[in-house]
């Protein structure tokens, strides 16, 4: 069984203030090593077998219109083995 | 003759009842809308509540935006048809593509219930003509994603043509770029608005009666038609 992952992030240019927050958060406990963080979201899909181009293309489609916005985000499709 | 405005109830609706009444109360009639359903009951303008559609779920009015309902009012606004959105119900219009932009996490990631000030900007639209253009208002704002954020280029274009309706006055509550608390599609029918007018349309149970206007100005504009 394949796993379709979809990683959702915002376009640089918008503001991400959870990741700030977590920016923020880090050297508190003490991790000192982070310039800066973005947050973002990833979608985990399974189907059975290995996925047809045609499962991938209407994975595309529901990246770009519902998984994501265009407006704010951008998206990545991989798939796991 | 009284007209008859739609209201539509999402799966996590909030506002609907405070929307239909402030439409009774001025002068409409209120006609409660279903989002499983593509019938608009031959309503001649609609008004998207507060709340949050779906849980909010993936992202605010992501999933709202493909309620059968949302067909319909999708087509009818590209001929004009009135439609107000409220808080959750402007970001089921930026999912929608009926406005431009979207509204993202407030810049300080708290939620915020207030009485803010705005200035309307733009009394052309059909929800804003009751009001005289610069005039300031206080109508309360309850959201945790109402940063109202759009490209450069997106941006020029909306304040090029008037299309901001309203900003924040005195207080900068959620990070918007320039401040922008609502803005309107290029034909005025569409106007997307995070604070809510239909909290504020009696002085006992609100900071003012200042959001009455946005329902009176349609329900004016609807007689001139």
């Amino acid at each position: 069984m394949a796993k379709i992952i979809v990683e959702v992030m915002l376009k640089p240019e918008i503001l991400d203030p959870q990741g700030q927050a977590v920016a923020s958060a880090l050297p508190r406990l003490g991790f000192t090593f982070a310039k800066s963080v973005r947050q973002g979201k990833r979608f985990e899909i399974e189907v059975d077998g290995d996925p047809t181009p045609a499962q991938m293309a209407e994975v595309e489609k529901a990246a770009e219109t519902l998984l994501s916005n265009p407006v704010i985000e951008t998206y990545v499709v991989k798939v796991e083995k | 003759m009284s007209f008859r405005v739609g209201v539509v109830t999402f799966p996590g609706s909030l506002d609907d009842r405070d929307a239909a009444r402030a439409v009774e109360m001025a002068g409409g009639i209120a006609v409660p809308l279903f989002h499983a359903s593509d019938d608009l009951k031959e309503v001649q303008a609609v008004v998207l509540p507060g709340g949050f559609s779906y849980g909010d779920y993936l992202r605010c009015g992501a999933i709202a935006r493909f309620a059968p309902i949302m067909n319909s009012i999708v087509t009818a606004a590209s001929h004009g048809f009135p439609v107000l959105g409220i808080c959750n119900g402007f970001q089921v219009l930026c999912e929608s593509h009926l406005l431009p932009g979207a509204l993202t996490r407030n810049s300080n990631l708290h939620f915020l219930c207030r009485d803010q000030k705005l200035k309307i900007e733009n009394t052309n639209t059909v929800w804003t003509s009751g009001f005289k253009p610069g005039q300031e208002i206080v109508i309360p704002l309850k959201n945790g994603e109402g940063s109202f954020q759009c490209d450069d280029e997106t941006l020029k274009i909306l304040e090029s043509e008037g299309r901001v309706i309203a900003r924040y006055v005195d207080f900068d509550p959620n990070g918007s770029r320039n401040l922008i608390a609502g803005i309107s599609n290029e034909r005025g029918n569409v106007v997307g608005l995070m604070p809510h007018p239909e909290h504020a349309i009696e002085s006992l149970m609100g900071p003012s009666t200042d959001g009455l206007t946005f329902f009176t100005s349609a329900l004016q504009q609807l007689v001139g038609r």
